[in-house]
């Protein structure tokens, strides 16, 4: 009886995941679908999962269309420029909030979360108006400035979460055999943390990757311009698309950061345990 | 060991430093300031424009170039942007002093930056032949208080494209711009042309906006819900003129059942699955949506335009044309509008029109045959060109707030039969009118 009811409890379970990985799932199978289908099956009222005459069209007129390797690269250049850079900011700041709690560490932590609160329309213009005197509208660096800036709140707060989770002792234990502050941080604490710094960095790839409002308004020509601002040019007015193309450029969009995932899924796994549990 | 190390060490470093190297290039490389004029005298307009149709960006793109070519001493950039996002960005950018010289954008949405200034007044800066090409109603779109912000360009009536099969079927009379269907005869064709089994409409009104369809149609039966007094100030008034439409779709999706309820929250392109599959005889949409149908109508699929349902006021119905602009703070304001009299000639104007698939402004780009042809509907699109008059609130200050707030919900839940009449005219007047006098003191 418990055997059976155990059974049909797992059975359960794995019915719930498989909704569960359906519904995640199914906005991008229907995205690859509607990539490869000719615009007649696009305006069919009984749509299918396979399209019934596959084509390479819609990417063949995204390419043509819009500079999608262009601003691929600028993409890549802006996420990959502010991933790193938020890390490297964020993980001594990290540090030093989590080992030394003083009054300072308790404010800027306070600070953080309340940071999290502001609307990008709120400082959109004070913004634009800092870039424009420093020279950095329509350039990548001030946009990368402004990534940075954005992501390190929460990237700092998540790092703070990881080094709390490395216990005290280790450091003491390395103290005691000799080591330098410096010798300890590098040798015993930032190996600890490696997971939740690759997490920590590929939450600020994927934020600065998929950002679109700050490029928009920052970036003036198309040669400066990102993947997100660029596929907007496919939209018309009053909601109307190029349905093809544009799922054609989303599902290119939608790769790297797939494929950075698939790379690195342990290491997230690994840092986001590491994060969830105290030591 | 230790060797091995070392060299690995330093080749790690070497190959950090030229990824490092690397991305300063590419970041500072992507730097560019882009605008005014350079060493040689050479002056670079930035031209903002929000055509997204392949057709109409070759056509852009073709004619900056010719411009290009012709006009060594003045450059046009061409930037593309976006209709999802232009308000926001113009705004940012007008802020910033960082806007395009020359801004495509439509009538609409230009009255908050024509009241605050960003704007160049064109009086005295427009051409006479362009003056006096483009109609004085066109003109009106782009009128603000005294001045006139934009050059309208390009416009589109909304239409009913019609299954032509199901519609020769049923033997109904087939409306003509001169002798259109009345409201009533609309929704008695509708009736017709219903299967009546909840399966088949005769009409399918995609209504996710449903406020500007409601107002641009209202012209035609006098609707003007929106009335100016002596002292300047506008209040919302509900005549019968204004109950005209409504009251049709509402009755047609609540009474006769001729209409899809379930289309009322779609947009225009998710109607036309169903408008392929004969599910629906006839779709209410803008002219320009024909480019979509002729893409993706299943072979052999025959369809027609035919002009909107007319009222007392003749087949009369409200747009907000497409709009070329010029900065305030552009230092190039006679070398933009020389670009703008170049880019609207007649023939390029046509050919715009052609892209976008919708009606030139310009009478002399009007008459290019290929806009005059029956395949397609051009020519129920041209001869509607006469009765197009600026939307009825495009220039009142308040509309967008009154648009969102009080009229959209109004208006979807009326049509859904959520509420009846008496409450839409209840909530249009009187809530409307309290937002209204808030920009209004």
């Amino acid at each position: 009886m418990t055997i059976r009811t155990s059974r049909s409890a797992r059975a359960g379970q794995y019915l719930a995941l498989l909704a569960y990985l359906v519904f995640l799932a199914f906005p991008f199978l229907w995205l690859v679908s509607t990539a490869f289908k000719p615009p007649r099956e696009l305006g069919s009222l009984h749509p299918t999962w396979i399209p019934h005459s596959p084509t390479l069209d819609n990417f063949r007129q995204a390419f043509d269309e819009q500079p999608l390797l262009a601003a691929a690269l600028n993409s890549l250049v802006a996420a990959l420029s502010a991933a790193v850079i938020a890390v490297l900011l964020a993980t001594p700041m990290a540090y030093v909030m989590a080992r030394h709690r003083t009054k300072l560490s308790a404010a800027a932590t306070g600070w953080v979360v309340v940071s999290q609160a502001f609307p990008f329309v709120l400082v959109i213009i004070p913004l634009f108006l800092i870039l424009k005197n420093l020279h950095l509208i329509n350039s990548l660096v001030g946009l990368v400035m402004v990534y940075v800036v954005w992501s390190l709140p929460f990237a700092l707060w998540m790092l703070v979460g990881y080094v709390r989770a490395v216990p005290r002792e280790l450091e003491e234990a390395a103290a005691v055999d000799g080591a330098s502050r410096l010798r300890t941080l590098v040798s015993v604490v930032a190996p600890l943390l490696a997971p939740g710094i690759v997490a920590t960095a590929l939450f600020a790839f994927i934020t600065a990757w998929n950002e679109f409002f700050f490029a928009l308004v920052l970036l003036k020509t198309p040669s400066t311009q990102t993947l997100p601002v660029v596929l907007t040019h496919f939209l018309g007015a009053e909601g109307v698309a190029d349905l093809g193309p544009l799922a054609a450029a989303a599902c290119l969009a939608t790769l790297p950061s797939l494929v950075v995932f698939a790379l690195i899924q342990k290491r997230i796994t690994g840092g986001m345990t590491a994060g969830a549990v105290k030591a | 060991m230790r060797g091995l190390t070392g060299r690995a060490t330093t080749v790690r470093r070497t190959r950090l430093g030229a990824a490092a190297a690397v991305l300063a290039l590419l970041l500072t490389g992507c730097s560019d300031d882009g605008r005014g004029k350079d060493a040689d005298g050479v002056i670079t307009l930035r031209f903002q424009s929000l055509a997204w149709q392949k057709e109409s960006v070759d056509a852009n793109r073709e004619l900056v170039d010719e411009w290009n070519a012709a006009h060594p001493g003045v450059r046009v950039e061409y930037v593309q942007g976006s209709w999802d996002s232009v308000h926001d960005q113009l705004l940012t950018s007008f802020e910033g002093g960082e806007a395009p010289d020359i801004i495509h954008d439509a009538s609409d949405d230009l009255a908050d930056f024509a009241h605050g200034g960003y704007l160049a007044d064109l009086r005295e800066l427009l051409p006479a032949r362009l003056k006096n090409d483009i109609p004085r109603r066109s003109w009106q779109t782009a009128t603000f208080g005294q001045g006139v912000y934009g050059v309208p360009f390009l416009q589109e009536p909304r239409v009913l494209i019609a299954n032509e099969k199901i519609l020769k079927a049923s033997g109904v009379r087939v409306p003509t711009v001169r002798n259109p269907w009345s409201w009533a005869e609309f929704r008695q064709v509708a009736k017709e042309l219903s299967g009546g089994d909840g399966k088949t409409y005769g009409v399918a009104w995609p209504l996710k906006d449903p406020v500007s369809a409601t107002l641009n149609l209202g012209l035609s039966a006098g609707g003007q819900l929106f009335h100016r007094g002596t002292d300047g100030k506008v209040k919302v008034r509900f005549t019968e003129g204004d109950a005209v439409v409504p009251r049709t779709i509402h009755d047609q999706v609540g009474t006769d059942r001729s209409a899809s309820a379930a289309t009322l929250g779609m947009g225009g392109s998710d109607t036309l699955p169903g408008f392929f599959g004969g599910k629906y005889a006839m779709v209410p949409l803008g002219f320009s949506y024909r480019q979509q149908i002729v893409q993706q109508a299943p072979e052999g699929f025959a369809w027609k335009v035919l002009p909107a349902p007319a009222g007392a006021d003749g087949p009369t119905q409200g747009v907000s044309p497409q709009t070329l602009s010029i900065a305030r703070d552009s230092p190039y304001k006679k070398e933009a509008m020389e670009f703008i009299d170049f880019f609207l000639r007649p023939s390029n104007m046509a050919r715009l029109a052609k892209g976008d698939w919708m009606l030139p402004t310009g009478a002399a780009a009007l008459k290019d045959p290929a806009l005059r042809a029956e395949k397609d509907g051009w020519a129920t699109g041209a001869a509607l060109a006469e009765h197009l008059v600026p939307a009825p609130a495009q220039s009142v200050r308040g509309y967008p707030e009154w648009k969102d707030k009080v009229a959209t919900p109004a208006y979807q839940e009326y049509y859904s039969g959520a509420i009846d009449a008496q409450e839409l005219e209840k909530r249009l007047v009187e809530d409307g009118n309290l937002v209204l006098a808030r920009y209004q003191r």
